[in-house]
């Protein structure tokens, strides 16, 4: 299932998925997973999702190699050298994997945070603008992940302008309205 | 491990943290004048000063870098307990930050003329209470994360509560030069140290979940 989160800038896109992440606590109402509230569920929701936001957690001082099998070992599934290798190639970074993440452009930065995806295990993916200063090929790239997962029964939730062809799986949209007043939609417990 | 990697690509900023710590302790000996005795009898309270200071220059860094380049949000959503995050974070400072000054605090006690079963208990005393230090740092740290002027505010949040780590710390010293066992102040800071152990990092996660929100 694709659910795709749009709306003018300020309307609460990101808002929204940071909630959805577990990161703030709704003022009312309560996120369910499974059926069970996300805080209950805490350390075991988190193996369950994976979130890439505005800041991609992409560190300066290190290369791409080093930055994808950290943030991959973070979020719980630890990468061989070849394997990170591999997902490197899969995003266009081959022959950029030993360079530090400054001399990187904003684009590959995105790329490499990316390649996080590519060997995670996490059923729900929670991304946040992740086509921001992508170009075509990057685009498409993105698009092949997000399908990939859903052909495997993943969940994304994905939040952008841009529209996407993604023709597996369900496809529901979103729209937040601005100024979002008090409830923004009902997002039931995914099944 | 993987902040150790980031500290090593970043080594000016310990080194900057360490000569800090010498300087400061060295400005007493130059601003004082060579008598012995005198210098004998401030030294525990210079060099354990020095150390508190130097260790609150690098605490501000702890979670910094992480908050501004999202790191920080990842090690919120990871499947390991936060708890543990914390504390590997910590471990890594007092690693990078206060380790070398335990080394180097033996060093300039010679400076202050202190015999060497003293410097032995400075150098005790200090690795004790170092990880104290970083410990409640790290919650000082997390509380005025993303704040301007969190330097000063740090400051002033932590410094207080430093004050038991400094008394029983330059008190070891102290006790060693004038001849008594300094081990009821070492025991106390063991305590301490125990205690910060198990709170600390608890306190600290609290505290991050609360800055980000």
């Amino acid at each position: 299932m694709l659910l795709q989160v749009t709306g003018p800038n300020g309307s609460g896109k990101t808002s929204l998925l940071r909630l959805i992440c577990g990161l703030t606590t709704p003022e009312s109402g309560k996120i369910k997973w499974y059926g069970a509230e996300i805080r209950s569920l805490a350390e075991e929701y988190s193996r369950s999702i994976t979130y890439i936001g505005h800041r991609i957690a992409v560190k300066e001082e290190l290369n791409s190699l080093e930055n994808l099998r950290i943030s991959s070992g973070l979020a719980g599934c630890e990468l061989t050298h070849d394997q990170a290798r591999q997902a490197l190639a899969r995003v266009g970074l081959t022959g950029r994997e030993s360079l530090p993440a400054r001399f990187l452009s904003e684009g590959q930065r995105r790329r490499s945070a990316l390649a996080r995806l590519i060997n995670c295990s996490a059923v729900l993916w929670i991304l946040d603008e992740v086509l921001a200063s992508l170009d075509h090929a990057a685009v498409t790239l993105v698009e092949s992940l997000i399908s990939e997962h859903l052909s495997k029964g993943g969940m994304v939730i994905v939040a952008t302008h841009q529209e996407l062809q993604i023709s597996t799986g369900s496809f529901h949209r979103l729209e937040l309205e601005a100024p979002a007043p008090g409830g923004t939609g009902s997002l039931g417990s995914p099944s | 491990m993987r902040d150790l990697m980031l500290a090593w690509r970043r080594r000016a900023d310990v080194l900057s943290t360490l000569f800090f710590f010498v300087i400061v302790a060295s400005l007493f000996p130059l601003g004082i004048g060579p008598e012995t005795q005198l210098l004998r009898s401030i030294a525990p309270g210079v060099v354990w000063v020095a150390a508190l200071l130097a260790s609150m220059l690098s605490l501000g860094r702890v979670f910094q870098s992480d908050e501004q380049d999202g790191t920080l949000e990842q090690m919120l959503l990871t499947p390991q307990p936060l708890y543990l995050v914390v504390l590997g974070k910590v471990l890594a400072q007092w690693l990078v930050s206060e380790v070398p000054l335990v080394l180097m605090a033996p060093l300039l006690g010679v400076q202050f003329g202190l015999a060497s079963d003293t410097l032995l208990i400075l150098f005790v005393s200090l690795l004790i209470g170092t990880p104290i230090l970083s410990l409640i740092g790290s919650i000082g740290a997390a509380l005025t994360l993303g704040l301007r002027g969190g330097g000063v505010l740090i400051a002033l949040l932590i410094l207080p509560l430093y004050i038991p780590v400094l008394i029983f710390g330059a008190g070891a010293v102290d006790a060693s030069i004038n001849g008594v066992s300094p081990q009821a102040n070492l025991y106390l800071l063991g305590a301490f140290l125990v205690v910060s152990l198990v709170f600390a990092p608890w306190a600290t996660s609290a505290a991050l979940r609360i800055s980000l929100e």
